[in-house]
């Protein structure tokens, strides 16, 4: 059985905003019976843009019935522009936290927020835009990298449980792999902006020479860089480290380490043997 | 609040008198079988009593029977045992409906290189027999069907299914973890090499289980150890489980007649009752012979997991086929090899009776159900009241 907390239950025990907006002006629609749950929309905005009145209907379970229920009571009376601006974990937190394999739930509610405020705008409904990458459930690219980006995510069975994506047949999971991995590298340290190649070696070069180098020679050893592949920096151990049993260890935290913390904690330190 | 317990397919309450004779086996007469002394010894010639109870129930002789721990087990060990004394056959025939315990270790065997064919079922559930029969060959080293399914209690012609197997040499399993208890089973004249129990699918506790191995079947044990079950199945044990099990299928003979009869009625009553109540709902694998104690039920534009939870606050308690009530997302994979349509997929309830259930329970459910199927079709937009069908049809 489902750890719900006590929020979850109540919202889903006595839905607050069931029902249709009769003269409602936007409508968003979004999930699909083959999918399990989806989510009807309705708002009523008044001439200021404010959110008179809000309700929903659901097809799912008792979280997808809480998080609309809980969605409608957030809305209401806030303005449109302050209503975009919630986000999945918001429904989430509202809920006190829902189980993580139903946080699908909360997106459903913020996708349906959206489609509704798109409506009202006149935007129509949106095609979906990006490229299909989950078959079974119909989650496109955008979708999931949008998901990865707000609530963080690092594995495939996170963005399944946010999105469904990689629930069913299984054979895109390498592709959420890809895109995890590269939204991750987007997202990599601001502080520190992209470096360029040159750069790199550069910055290796001196921390080498500054850093790493007079504690080697203190021991009668040395290291040599040979070459940077991407994020692979090769070098050759000289002197007493050419012939050290302990250099292996060395090179990792010695080297490595002072490569990590003064150019990029992506690099990876390989010996060459010449 | 009052439990109104229909998930017995799930599990079930120990029976009293099975309490009542296992109790001793954890205070006086805690010996271990194996120990040479009286006090041990004694426990040896109770645990062949209810060897003999448990073969009584089955038609079987008492040294076909090995205790497992559960019913997944006894599933594991035919199909490994079977595999293991036939090297040189790779090919595995079993249905897209199997319990777990088959489907997914076939799917572990699949990536080991061996063959798996899965026999397709009809709407119904029914197995494809031409199919079947079709995909047995020389290269086949078992076939393993269910003898009940858990979700509908839909039965298969195991016993016709073994003789197709046994007259082409080829080994034949049954997961008969639904059917024990609930029909009768006579091995004595059968085509049925091995067969698996679960304890607590039949009012015996949680943690024993049986593999029936007919006399004189290669046979490989899955768990070596000691030389407890005649070396076929090591671990000192389980006494007074064991002893439980043989009560509870002592009980299952005598309440076999009550069960296909009263129960029977009951689990009629409920599914004529809702389904003259509810509009839109439908029973799968109604059209199939089956259990006298499941129904399966579709409630067409809802979600399983809600209904659930809404049956829970009046305390009863009954299963979800639907893909939000397992955690996976996609509704259960029997009812999706039934081809049931997504609209009532989703919406799917099983009640699984026994003979502790009384009609007052059956009407009690027949009340609280109804209103809140309403209630959750008020909120779906998938539901149209004025048209009283469902918004994208099935």
């Amino acid at each position: 059985m489902w750890d719900y907390t006590d929020k979850v239950k109540e919202h889903f025990l006595k839905p607050k905003n069931a029902g249709e907006v009769e003269d409602a002006n936007a409508v968003g629609e979004v999930g699909s019976m083959a999918c399990g749950d989806a989510l009807k929309l309705t708002l009523k905005v008044d001439e200021k843009g404010n959110i008179e009145d809000a309700k929903f209907q659901t097809f799912g379970c008792a979280s997808a019935i809480a998080s609309a229920s809980a969605l409608t009571e957030m809305i209401k009376g806030k303005s449109l522009e302050e209503a975009e601006k919630i986000t999945n974990q918001d429904i989430a937190d509202h809920l006190g936290g829902l189980p993580k394999e139903k946080m699908h739930c909360s997106v459903l509610g913020r996708q349906a927020l959206e489609a509704a405020v798109a409506n009202y705008k006149g935007e129509g409904v949106k095609e979906k835009e990006g490229e299909i990458v989950c078959e079974c459930f119909g989650v496109t690219d955008l979708e999931i990298e949008r998901a990865i980006r707000e609530n963080n995510l690092t594995t495939v069975e996170e963005v399944t449980d946010y999105t469904k994506a990689g629930g069913g047949c299984e054979n895109c999971h390498d592709t959420i792999r890809e895109i995890i991995a590269r939204v991750r590298d987007e997202e990599r340290p601001p502080a520190r902006p992209k470096l360029s190649n040159i750069k790199k070696i550069k910055m290796i070069e001196e921390t080498i020479e500054s850093e790493i180098r007079p504690s080697l020679q203190h021991d009668g050893g040395d290291v040599e860089l040979i070459d940077v592949i991407g994020n692979r920096v090769l070098v050759a151990t000289r002197g007493a480290c050419a012939v050290c049993k302990a250099a292996e260890i060395t090179l990792k935290s010695l080297v490595e380490a002072k490569l990590h913390e003064f150019v990029s904690p992506e690099l990876v330190v390989e010996e060459v043997k010449e | 609040m009052t439990t109104v317990y229909m998930d017995n397919n799930a599990t079930t309450q120990v029976a009293p008198e099975v309490l009542e004779a296992m109790l001793p086996y954890f205070h006086d007469l805690y010996g271990n079988p194996s120990s040479a002394h009286t006090f041990g010894g004694q426990v040896g010639h109770r645990l062949r009593e209810a060897r003999e109870k448990v073969a009584g129930l089955l038609g079987a002789l008492p040294d076909e029977i090995i205790f497992t721990s559960c019913g997944s087990e006894s599933d594991n060990t035919a199909i490994m045992s079977a595999l293991h004394t036939q090297e040189g056959k790779n090919h595995i025939v079993t249905s897209r409906v199997e319990h777990p315990a088959v489907k997914v270790l076939g799917g572990h065997l699949a990536k080991q290189g061996y063959r798996v064919t899965e026999i397709p079922v009809d709407r119904e559930g029914r197995l494809d027999m031409d199919r079947y029969k079709e995909s047995l060959t020389q290269d086949t080293a078992i076939v393993s069907l269910m003898w009940a399914n858990n979700e509908t209690g839909v039965i298969f012609p195991v016993e016709e299914a073994a003789q197709m197997a046994k007259s082409r040499g080829i080994l034949f399993h049954t997961d008969a973890v639904q059917a024990v208890g609930k029909i009768p089973i006579d091995l004595k004249n059968s085509a049925i090499d091995m067969l698996s129990i679960s304890g607590h699918k039949l009012h015996a506790p949680k943690g024993v289980g049986v593999l029936y191995v007919r006399k004189g079947t290669k046979y490989a044990p899955f768990l070596v150890g000691g030389h407890q079950e005649r070396g076929r199945r090591g671990g000192t044990e389980n006494t007074a489980s064991i002893i439980a099990l043989g009560k509870a299928c002592e009980l299952a003979g005598k309440h076999m007649e009550d069960e296909n009869t009263r129960v029977k009625a009951l689990r009629d009553k409920l599914e004529q009752n809702i389904l003259e109540k509810v509009s839109r709902c439908r029973v799968n694998g109604g059209g199939a012979e089956r259990l006298p104690n499941t129904s399966n039920i579709s409630f067409e534009s809802i979600e399983g997991e809600a209904i659930l939870l809404l049956m829970d606050e009046f305390g009863i308690c009954a299963s979800s086929g639907s893909a939000c009530t397992s955690g996976s997302l996609q509704p259960s994979h029997v009812l999706r090899a039934m081809g049931v349509p997504f609209t009532m997929a989703h919406g799917s309830i099983r009640f699984s009776l026994s003979i502790y259930n009384t009609e007052e329970e059956v009407d009690f459910v027949v009340e609280k159900v109804p209103p809140i199927i309403e209630t959750l079709r008020e909120l779906s937009p998938f539901w149209k009241p004025e048209e009283g069908i469902c918004a994208t049809g099935a």
